[in-house]
């Protein structure tokens, strides 16, 4: 479904990703995982938009996307849920959610509903101004907001950052949930335990790079990754 | 029968409108009946430029987020435009309604100044806060200049022999209109966008908002009431000075909208009316006027940014009054 070629980013002379490719198939959940500065974020920033890569492509449902415009993916499908729960701090939840239907008309109904049965705290406070949630409410929100589009791919980055152990695990159901709606994932985490235990596949950056790739199983069981993140021996 | 409930927005702009029409009617009443002074009356237009100007500035900063300030030379593009126009028709075609003329060259006034809006727009696209603010300022002392170096403007002496179309008449025409327009943006699809803009552009991004779209949008209806306000300014006078429009007007429209309350498009209106009337009242302190916006403005930041000090206030509100006494009425009631 999305397939990255050998993009190489920069920000100014910094030479921040060099050389990756990876691959998400339909269905699947893959995690990026790798430590801070790694280029999680630059990759995913990459796919959906706001960097560009200096080479390779990024096809999405067979169309090269590299050159497309930020905002025009929603409609075709890549829903992307930004690092640090970007909610519109001054709208109401309800709001929020309405906005992430922006491309798709008027009749939101069903899809609202669909949400708050996902998270009936955000049901709660349907009416509450987004700036007053808590954080985990707050993340809630913003993956909420990035259902309501129906994407064919749903883009997660660090969703468990500053999040309470007890709703990490929370936050982590509810991908597992939407994966079964027929949702394909691409998460991206720091959690590398949670994030390699729903993944299918995973593929671990260093520096800029992909040097390990395998599926979940797999590199959770790997020497390299217990020791590099799993803080074992 | 059934009763409709309206939305809170709406009924929030009919008492803005209200507000409008009722001082329209009162105006119109004391001018028929001779109750209003000529210096009274020489200020009524400048109300509604006043307004409409900073109802147009309050979309860019209220609804946008973005501090501009250049607004003046929006509507200096308007003036000249307006005026200009207005000259060639009046010597073209000296049997041409006032009716038919004004209108027109306060649509070519207001479609200039949204070309221009949108120009600084592109310009501006990739700036936020305090860059976009000086790009805008600059642009504003830039048009100024050209202006003034320009024959066909007149140059350093002005344009002269404006007709004096505008009329208090004219003026709530083109208030009812800006608030028409505005208020019905806001509550919009569009509106709406532009809010989550505001407040976070990458957020806005992801769930597809073409930000740059929606920008342009801003700034060039902005800019076109703006230069609508210019055209209506230049007919009252007949004389316009290039001078006039420089960025200390900008600051002046500024302040309308920060006095108003940002965001708020009915504090905009009392503000801008405000505004106008009240450098009238000190005219024997004219030259401390603008010591006196400068400290309206302080005062109001910490006020607006002080919520104690913003408690106290609505404690002693006229309007607080009211409510509690109703309040302590219907409890009295209860009990009885």
């Amino acid at each position: 479904m999305l397939k990255v070629e050998n993009i190489n980013v920069y920000y100014g002379q910094i030479h921040a990703i060099k050389d990756v490719s990876f691959e998400v198939h339909e269905g699947e959940i893959v995690s990026l995982i790798g430590a801070n500065g790694a280029g999680k974020s630059t990759i995913l920033k990459t796919i959906s938009g706001l960097l560009r890569s200096k080479t390779g492509h990024i096809v999405f449902k067979g169309e090269d996307i590299g050159k497309v415009e930020a905002y025009k993916l929603v409609s075709k499908g890549l829903a992307h849920v930004p690092e640090g729960r970007r909610i519109f701090l001054q709208m109401t939840v309800k709001e929020n959610l309405e906005m992430g239907a922006y491309t798709k008309g008027d009749d939101m109904a069903a899809d609202l509903e669909s949400v708050y049965n996902h998270f009936p705290r955000l049901k709660e406070r349907e009416n509450q101004v987004a700036g007053t949630l808590s954080g985990g409410e707050q993340q809630m929100l913003a993956m909420g907001r990035a259902m309501m589009s129906h994407p064919d791919l749903l883009i997660l980055d660090e969703p468990s950052m500053g999040l309470a152990p007890i709703l990490v695990q929370g936050i982590f159901d509810i991908i597992k949930e939407f994966h079964k709606m027929g949702t394909t994932i691409l998460l991206v985490e720091q959690n590398a335990e949670m994030a390699l235990s729903i993944a299918d596949r995973a593929y671990v950056l260093e520096s800029g790079r992909v040097v390990l790739t395998g599926t979940g199983e797999e590199l959770k069981e790997s020497d390299e990754i217990k020791k590099a993140y799993l803080g074992g021996a | 029968m059934k009763k409709t409930k309206l939305r809170k927005s709406t009924v929030n702009n009919l008492i803005t409108y209200a507000i409008v029409a009722l001082f329209y009617i009162v105006v119109t009443v004391m001018v028929a009946t001779g109750n209003a002074t000529r210096h009274m009356q020489s200020l009524l237009v400048p109300i509604c430029v006043n307004v409409t100007l900073a109802v147009s500035l309050n979309l860019v900063i209220g609804f946008l987020g973005e501090l501009s300030l250049g607004h003046a030379a929006f509507m200096s593009i308007g003036a000249y435009t307006g005026g200009l126009l207005s000259i060639f028709m009046k010597n073209m075609f000296p049997n041409l309604p006032v009716m038919v003329r004004f209108p027109l060259s306060m649509l070519a006034g207001g479609i200039v100044g949204a070309m221009f809006g949108a120009l600084v727009c592109v310009v501006v696209l990739r700036l936020k806060g305090d860059y976009l603010a000086i790009v805008t300022l600059a642009f504003g002392e830039i048009l100024r200049s050209i202006i003034i170096n320009l024959d066909f403007t007149g140059g350093p002496s002005g344009l002269k022999g404006v007709p004096q179309d505008a009329s208090f008449t004219y003026g709530i025409i083109l208030v009812f209109l800006t608030l028409f327009v505005i208020n019905n943006l806001a509550k919009s699809k569009h509106g709406r966008a532009i809010q989550a803009l505001r407040d976070n552009t990458i957020a806005a991004t992801s769930v597809g908002i073409n930000a740059t779209k929606y920008k342009l949008m801003v700034f060039a209806l902005a800019a076109f009431f703006a230069g609508m306000a210019g055209v209506l300014y230049s007919h009252n006078y007949s004389i316009i000075n290039a001078g006039t429009f420089d960025y200390n007007k900008s600051i002046e429209i500024l302040v309308m909208v920060v006095l108003g309350g940002i965001g708020s498009v009915r504090g905009s209106v009392i503000a801008g009316a405000l505004i106008a009337v009240i450098p009238e009242m000190l005219r024997s302190l004219q030259d401390y006027r603008m010591l006196i916006y400068a400290i309206v403005l302080i005062v109001m930041m910490l006020g607006t940014s002080n919520e104690k000090l913003k408690l106290l206030i609505a404690k002693y509100s006229p309007v607080q009054f009211v409510k509690n006494t109703l309040a302590a009425k219907k409890v009295k009631k209860e009990e009885k």
